[in-house]
């Protein structure tokens, strides 16, 4: 067992198709949160295999895509200081600013490094005590533990050269506000697995009672998606929309309360910049003010040389919200390519428009 | 003087470079028109000549499985060997940070003399150069070659034909793991060794049980997915592969899904892609599984008229999708 | 989003683990998830273990899958 291969099975994969396509007859429209599971359905080729009334949308669940130019401006200026050393995972690495990338920036003579984890970064701070080490926080519910555990691991270890730049957000507010904005109708959502690994599924509940719409917390193998797909056409069929846990193996109702505790010791909720939506209150997390030693934002001088700007026409904002797709987008593919990116959906390995662009392709 | 390190000196063509030339090089790779030390080599050829060069700038330059030397020698000889050449003359040439412990360059010149020993190349020329600290990484190496092709096979990227067999001889992906479980910040320790190899004897085999493969390329930088992506655009046709014949192995699997990275586009360095007609198929396939290069071979997909110059996979679940090839660098991610 | 994956804690000490996957093995902290032990499943992300598998309900999930086959 490795809880891997016994979930990519695909004879009960066949079995959980030929299940949804008999049950299925009315129209629906699914939105998957997570880019993870926008590439994941892409990469099985589920798309093809769900019944043509059957729509798959793509949500706002990718941290990269909706780091807003601004924040990552800030980033780009600090990394500019020589004393700095920039510690990212690697999918920020190519996603374009105001004017570059931290690639290019690194290509530069900046001193940006890829990390796999915070415990990499700290390990640069410790091996580095003539420099600033700056850790960009990004990522959801998934990820921002793993970020407070590692100023706790600071704390105790009386590190003075590690920094957080929490670009941090957390997803139900993100929901809430597409859903009360109401341009996109949806029959149900695929609620993010590892999100909810951490706040638990009961984080979720407000989708069915609030909305009345389906609602199935999703795992990431090809199994797990489909029992989630299967759990949403229930529901839709008979009419009865609930919150369905079908990464119960993973997922508790009441989440990870060690990884809460440290998230609560560590951050506040304060708002948050989401790119193509704006600021939303209460959205997004800060280091608290006893943690102000390691708050990136409180310790360096951000001087930004000029005003953010995105380029026009770049729907990235919109394809996030589920509004529009990247076919609908002027520069898909034509001006905006994985190599020369104009937005973060197309540069960030499961944004919308990437996952259009390699796995979407016709086939005669 | 430091006699433990590289010195700039020894790349400036008095006294340390021919101790240099003479004690490593000619000691360790001793050959009849090498030993001459002259400006160049000079032998006769007749019929056609395969030409190739690579440089080789892998880091870090000691892995599992091999070192930069290995490759230098591997990767030449594999350009020259799919194109149906047989390898026979290489060139070296160093371009060494000063500093570099003397030993290093000694191990490394010894993993060439094997590698090129088994490959049954000979190196007959090369240079060498240091250079300030700072302006090279360690040690960076080019090596040239050629080699000869019989008249009579006609092998290359343009010649896939709807209906052909597509084959590789192993398992993907295993070089760039093995390489990407050295990288700094990324601690992990694999079971898994780069798979360099020099692949003539294992292609001389291919041939003899078929001499009509009409392709043959290593699938390097890119992996698989690049590689057949580039036969099908040369070829103008389509390539419709399996999944579930792909061979990877489970360690490899299982790095590229902790890292977010798709094993058919991770860099391999002995492993080969065939294309061929149909009907040899089932012979060369058997040629390869004795070879132990290439154990591991197996059918995994067809050229089609449909879709020209598009790779296509069917997933385990039976759907039948585009596989792209690789955009930008391939970095390990989180989301 | 947030990529991680089911590992094997093979030896722990302190807080940090040696995890297997597939014979590979990654160092991972359980600062998140203190109640893991050796022989657990944990799921893997940045180097840190954030969610125990709940073994029992990963079977019970599976029968449930080849239930509905002989359907």
């Amino acid at each position: 067992m490795n809880f891997i291969e016994e979930f990519r099975n695909s004879q009960s994969g066949r079995t959980l198709l030929e299940y949804i396509n008999k049950r299925s007859t009315k129209p629906a429209r699914f939105m998957e949160f997570c880019g993870g599971h926008t590439v994941a359905i892409f990469r099985y080729g589920i798309r093809q295999l769900l019944p043509p009334h059957i729509e798959m949308l793509s949500g706002p669940g990718c941290p990269v895509c909706v780091t807003s130019t601004a924040d990552l401006d800030k980033v780009i200026a600090l990394s500019r200081l020589t004393e700095v050393i920039i510690c990212s995972f690697g999918d920020l690495l190519r996603v374009p600013s105001s004017r570059q990338s931290l690639l290019e920036v690194r290509a530069e003579g900046a001193d940006v490094r890829i990390v796999y984890s915070t415990m990499d970064a700290l390990e640069i701070a410790r091996q580095n005590p003539a420099k600033k080490v700056i850790f960009v926080g990004i990522g959801f519910e998934t990820t921002a533990p793993t970020i407070a555990a590692s100023v706790i691991q600071a704390r105790n270890q009386g590190l003075d050269n590690y920094y957080v730049m929490s670009l941090h957000k957390i997803t139900p507010p993100v929901m809430r506000a597409i859903l009360d904005a109401g341009e996109t109708r949806l029959s149900g959502i695929i609620c993010p697995g590892h999100v909810s690994s951490i706040t638990g599924s009961n984080a979720w509940e407000f989708i069915p009672k609030d909305y009345h719409l389906a609602c199935a917390v999703s795992g990431f193998e090809s199994l797990d998606i489909l029992y989630c797909v299967k759990s949403l056409v229930d529901q839709v069929e008979d009419k009865t929309p609930r919150l369905d846990v079908s990464y119960s193996r993973a997922v508790k109702p009441e989440g990870n309360l060690a990884a809460l505790k440290i998230m609560d010791e560590v951050f506040d909720i304060c708002p948050a910049n989401w790119r193509g939506i704006g600021i939303l209150p209460e959205s997004g997390l800060c280091l608290k003010p006893e943690f102000a030693a390691f708050d990136a934002e409180k310790n360096f001088e951000i001087k930004l040389s000029e005003p953010s700007r995105e380029t026009p026409g770049c729907l990235c904002g919109e394809i996030i919200k589920g509004t529009r797709t990247p076919l609908e987008c002027k520069l898909f593919s034509k001006v905006c390519t994985p190599e020369n990116p104009v937005g973060p959906c197309m540069v960030s390995s499961e944004g919308t428009c990437a996952a259009y662009y390699h796995y979407g392709g016709k086939l005669g | 003087m430091d006699k433990t390190k590289i010195l700039l000196a020894h790349g400036s063509g008095g006294r340390l470079t021919h101790d240099l030339i003479s004690k490593y090089l000619v000691q360790s790779l001793s050959n009849p028109l090498l030993n001459k030390l002259d400006d160049a080599a000079v032998f006769k050829t007749g019929g056609n000549m395969a030409f190739t060069t690579d440089s080789y700038v892998v880091s870090p330059i000691f892995f599992p499985g091999g070192n930069i030397g290995k490759l230098a020698v591997c990767g030449t000889v594999n350009d020259l060997s799919v194109m149906g050449a047989v390898p026979k003359y290489l060139s070296l040439s160093f371009i060494i940070e000063e500093g570099l412990d003397i030993t290093v360059l000694e191990k490394i010149i010894q993993s060439i003399a094997a590698a090129a020993k088994e490959a049954g190349v000979e190196i007959v020329t090369g240079d060498t150069k240091v250079v300030n600290i700072g302006k090279a990484d360690k040690i960076f190496i080019n090596t040239a070659g050629v080699g000869f092709i019989p008249e009579e096979l006609d092998i290359s990227g343009s010649n896939a034909q709807p209906g052909d067999a597509v084959i590789v001889s192993g398992t993907m992906g295993d070089h760039g793991i093995a390489i990407m479980a050295q990288r700094e910040g990324l601690n992990f320790k694999i079971a898994v060794e780069s798979d360099c190899a020099p692949l003539n004897g294992l292609i001389a085999d291919m041939l003899k049980a078929c001499p009509r493969i009409h392709v043959m390329r290593d699938p390097t930088r890119g992996g698989l997915a690049t590689t057949l992506n580039e036969i099908a655009a040369q070829s103008q046709v389509g390539i419709e592969l399996d999944e579930e014949s792909i061979p990877v192995k489970p360690a490899v699997g299982g790095a590229c899904d902790a890292l977010g990275l798709d094993p058919l586009y991770v860099a391999n360095e002995g492993k080969l892609i065939a294309i061929l007609p149909e009907e040899f198929a089932p012979k060369v396939l058997s040629a390869m599984k004795a070879h132990p290069y290439g154990v591991d071979s197996a059918v995994i997909g067809r050229v089609t008229a449909k879709n020209p110059s598009r790779v296509s996979i069917r997933t385990p679940l039976g759907a039948l999708r585009i596989l792209d090839m690789q955009s930008g660098e391939l970095l390990p991610r989180i989301c | 989003m947030c990529l991680a994956v089911p590992a094997k804690i093979i030896s722990l000490e302190d807080s940090v683990a040696e995890v297997d996957l597939n014979g590979t093995t990654y160092k991972a902290s359980i600062m998140l998830t203190p109640e893991a032990k050796v022989g657990d499943y944990v799921l893997l992300h940045t180097g840190y273990a954030i969610q125990v598998i709940d073994e029992k309900d990963a079977l019970e999930t599976l029968e449930i899958f080849k239930q509905m086959e002989m359907l």
